[in-house]
């Protein structure tokens, strides 16, 4: 498919990221339009926005898009800093609209191979002339971050900064010239212009040295207006060549070509240790990559669409159904009576393979990693610890766990609940951090692993930690104990804080307080299926676990058997399973059979026993027993025998059926009957 | 178009008012409204046991990638199970979104029955507890037992098996 090459599912995204951008802008600005004005909010989003199309776009070098989003950006910024009363809106939304409809127009001529090659140039001196306009038109409240050139100026986010070395190369075959090029007199933004004739000669040839050197720096304007752009490269075409590529490029006012003698310094080093981003050579290896991309067959296009989970559900169920019938066609009676089937056996394997793959292709459509929700966590923890003032870093790891869809939308909330919490209440003030010898800056972990087919969220902060003491004496002023203090456990207390209304702060803060938050995280991981557990340490931290349920997610399982049912037990509980001796197991007087294993002594589950299972094995020596474990607690499970490991989609019990100790869910198997997959944890509290 | 649209589903409502499923258990033939019925399997296909539930629940099966419980209405009616044979039929209900399927000896027929031809089972009071009853219906000179589903698929058995959990 098209995951070949490293550049074209981020051209593919950067196309679906700004389109859907750009729609959101449109709505945005429309909206604002209609009520004739721009609320904070608003701006912000807009703000946000064009922020992320320019920041996408420079990156992907479409500076024509880069440029005008920036332009629409100082326009918002100026809006937003003035809190400008009388502005006509229906300009500023023309404008903007504009803007958009240039970005659309660009993204539409990529999307269809074509290169973004319109010119912003008249758009942005629109947008930049109005700006000025209101400037000086508008008395605002900040007259002294006047700026035309700031405003003219694109900071664009990458760095050209390429210093001036010796060990310059020029391969064999190649010749050396140095051009100085003026640009046109009003042009603008001269450095931009730099950057791009740089950029275009990367394309035939090997930048080696520019001057002014820093085009990032708004100051090299005056130098390159003054003196021209003076830049050394290497390449094997003629002066004509070079020449006529220079008449090309546009704004260029005059040139000077000539060829320039590096004899002295004519190495072959081709030095790699060059800051990456500042590398005219990395330039030239992306956009040659890039050409390969498009000279490639594959057509650059949108391959994202959003589909209704419906509609994916409905996939997955067909797709059990065709197994099923799959295996009613191999298995049929009817083909015991051809004698030779060698031939049907081929093409019957052939398709199983192929339904096999569908299979695993529907069921990973439904899993989304949690980095996406992972790295929303990262702005809300720079927003606050700005406006709280207290230094966090966020620690993310496990980010690529990959939980279902359903799940994923009832994470954020509960998690942006604990990180302010975390922030707000955990962390302390920088001067009690450093009275305590902790680092000034809390560290906030955010960490998700899969464990027995369960999936674990922990958010552990490093703060002043739970007050156990505070949250008993709210509780028991709540009346909400209801058995003697002393036989409270920790864990037992610490979920206190779990109930709606109950809150230790007695300050309401921006953030947190109010007592509501913590039941929203209970109640948002409770639907589904999940639980919350905490633990604290005074002075030490707070970690906060949510255990994410089976439910949809795929797991690993190996079949059991026992009597005529199958069990599925999930792989990553299960420790060893073994043959055991009959006088290997004994019963203490309470007639719980145990077993002695390397030394320790695991009690035994005897599946059929619990499950009143008939026709099953009774005889330790002729079943099997597979030491099952989770959260260091161990049983033995007795069962007739092994089936296989297999995947599985979990699917929960039918309603109807209410929750049954010890089974954590059903599941299909390949041959379409149904399995009752074992829950590890229940059973050892069995 | 919103109008004609009620109107064609008035009219699908319409074609299903008043049909009922018939089918035996044991001597007798019941019915249950056509409109709970999504679907009728013959022959019973492989029922994965489910440990714990009352005994009438015979385990769940795998419906097109569903799983749903199926219920054994003989022994609901704690009447004695009857092996099952190729006439067997899982009767599929589905019910407030809630799919059950029932084990039924044979699926007799689907037919109309008038409202006036359906008279309410006998009072509870006179001793005659009959409460999955909802109407005896007259066809010709049969009698069908009009099934009432949900106290069929039973809230308080549900209630009971939830304690028992």
């Amino acid at each position: 498919m098209v995951m070949d090459s490293g550049r074209e599912p981020m051209l593919e995204m950067f196309i679906f990221e700004t389109l859907q951008l750009s729609d959101q802008l449109e709505q945005l600005v429309l909206n604002s339009e209609k009520s004739n004005s721009f609320g904070a909010a608003e701006i912000n989003e807009i703000f946000r926005i064009m922020h992320t199309i320019k920041g996408s776009a420079a990156m992907m070098f479409f500076d024509s898009i880069a440029g005008v989003a920036h332009a629409m950006e100082d326009m918002f910024d100026f809006l937003r800093e003035s809190k400008a009363v009388a502005v006509d809106y229906s300009k500023v939304c023309d404008l903007i609209l504009k803007g958009i409809d240039f970005i659309k127009g660009e993204v539409a001529k990529i999307e269809s191979e074509q290169d973004a090659d319109g010119n912003p140039a008249a758009l942005m001196q629109d947008i930049r002339s109005y700006l000025i306009y209101l400037k000086e038109n508008i008395n605002t409240s900040s007259p002294s971050e006047y700026k035309p050139e700031a405003a003219a100026t694109i900071d664009l986010d990458w760095d050209m900064d390429v210093p001036a070395r010796p060990d310059l190369f020029v391969k064999f075959g190649e010749k050396c010239y140095k051009a100085v090029i003026v640009f046109e007199e009003d042009c603008e933004m001269e450095n931009i212009r730099a950057f791009n004739v740089i950029h275009k000669l990367s394309e035939m040839a090997e930048v080696i040295e520019h001057h002014p050197g820093n085009i990032d720096d708004e100051e090299c304007i005056t130098v390159i207006r003054e003196n021209g752009f003076e830049v050394v490269f290497a390449a094997e075409s003629s002066q004509e060549e070079m020449e006529s590529l220079f008449c090309t490029l546009a704004f260029v006012d005059s040139f000077q070509l000539m060829e320039f003698d590096l004899a002295a310094e004519n190495l072959t080093n081709q030095s790699a240790a060059l800051p990456m981003e500042s590398d005219p050579d990395s330039i030239v290896a992306v956009k040659s990559e890039r050409e390969a991309d498009n000279g490639a067959a594959t057509a650059v296009k949108q391959s994202l669409i959003s589909v209704q989970l419906s509609k994916l559900d409905k996939l997955l169920d067909l797709v059990g159904e065709l197994v099923i019938s799959e295996t009613m066609v191999t298995s049929n009676p009817d083909l015991l009576m051809i004698h030779d089937r060698e031939n049907f056996k081929k093409a019957a394997r052939q398709h199983r393979k192929v339904i096999n793959e569908l299979q695993d292709i529907v069921m990973s459509i439904r899993m989304v990693p949690l980095a996406g929700t992972f790295q929303k966590m990262n702005r809300i923890v720079r927003d606050m610890s700005k406006k709280l003032g207290k230094p966090v870093d966020l620690m993310i790891h496990g980010e690529e766990t990959e939980v279902d869809k359903n799940i994923i939308e009832h994470l954020s909330d509960p998690l942006m609940h604990l990180i302010r919490n975390a922030i707000d209440h955990g962390i302390e003030e920088a001067p009690d951090r450093i009275a305590k010898e902790k680092p000034v800056s809390g560290s906030i972990k955010l960490e998700a692993k899969s464990e027995g087919g369960d999936v674990w969220i922990t958010i552990r902060d490093d703060g002043r930690g739970l007050d156990k003491e505070k949250i008993l004496n709210r509780a028991l002023e709540n009346g909400l104990i209801n058995k003697p203090e002393n036989e409270l456990s920790d864990q037992e207390i610490y979920a206190f804080i779990l109930l709606p209304g109950f809150s230790t702060n007695t300050e309401v803060t921006e953030f947190s307080g109010r007592g509501v938050g913590m039941d929203v995280v209970a109640q948002n991981i409770e639907d589904i299926g999940g639980s919350v557990y905490i633990d604290s340490k005074l002075n030490i931290g707070t970690t906060v676990s949510l255990k994410i349920p089976l439910t949809l997610a795929i797991i690993d399982g190996m079949g059991i058997r026992v009597g005529g049912s199958i069990y599925t037990v999930p792989i990553t509980s299960i420790r060893e399973s073994f043959k055991a001796r009959e006088e290997e197991a004994f019963t203490d007087p309470d007639g719980q059979e145990m077993i002695m294993v390397r030394g320790e002594c695991l009690p035994i589950l005897r599946l059929h026993e619990m499950y009143k299972i008939k026709n099953s094995v009774n005889e330790i020596h002729n079943g099997i027993i597979m030491i099952a474990e989770t959260d260091n607690r161990s049983v033995c499970l007795f069962a007739d025998e092994l089936i296989g490991e297999q995947q599985v989609v979990v699917k929960a019990l039918p309603k109807y059926l209410k929750r049954i100790k010890g089974i954590g869910g059903c599941t299909l198997l390949g041959d379409g009957r149904s399995s009752l997959i074992l829950d590890i944890a229940g059973l050892v509290s069995y | 178009m919103s109008e004609v649209m009620e109107q064609i589903l008035e009219l699908t409502e319409d074609t299903q008012k008043g049909k009922f499923l018939t089918f035996i258990i044991g001597q007798e033939e019941y019915a249950i409204e056509i409109k709970y019925v999504t679907e009728i399997i013959g022959g019973i296909q492989a029922i994965t046991e489910v440990p714990e539930v009352p005994d009438y629940i015979r385990g769940i099966i795998n419906l097109r990638g569903k799983i749903i419980p199926v219920m054994d209405v003989n022994i609901r009616f704690k009447k004695e199970p009857k092996p099952y044979d190729d006439r067997t039929c899982i009767t599929v209900i589905d019910i407030d979104d809630l799919s059950v399927g029932l084990i039924v000896d044979n699926v007799a027929e689907v037919l109309s029955i008038s409202d006036e031809n359906i008279v309410p089972p006998p009072d509870a009071r006179s001793g005659f507890s009959n409460h999955y009853i909802k109407g005896i219906g007259k066809v010709g000179n049969t009698v069908k037992l009009i099934l009432n589903c949900k106290i069929l698929l039973g809230d308080e058995d549900l209630a009971l098996y939830t304690e028992a959990s």
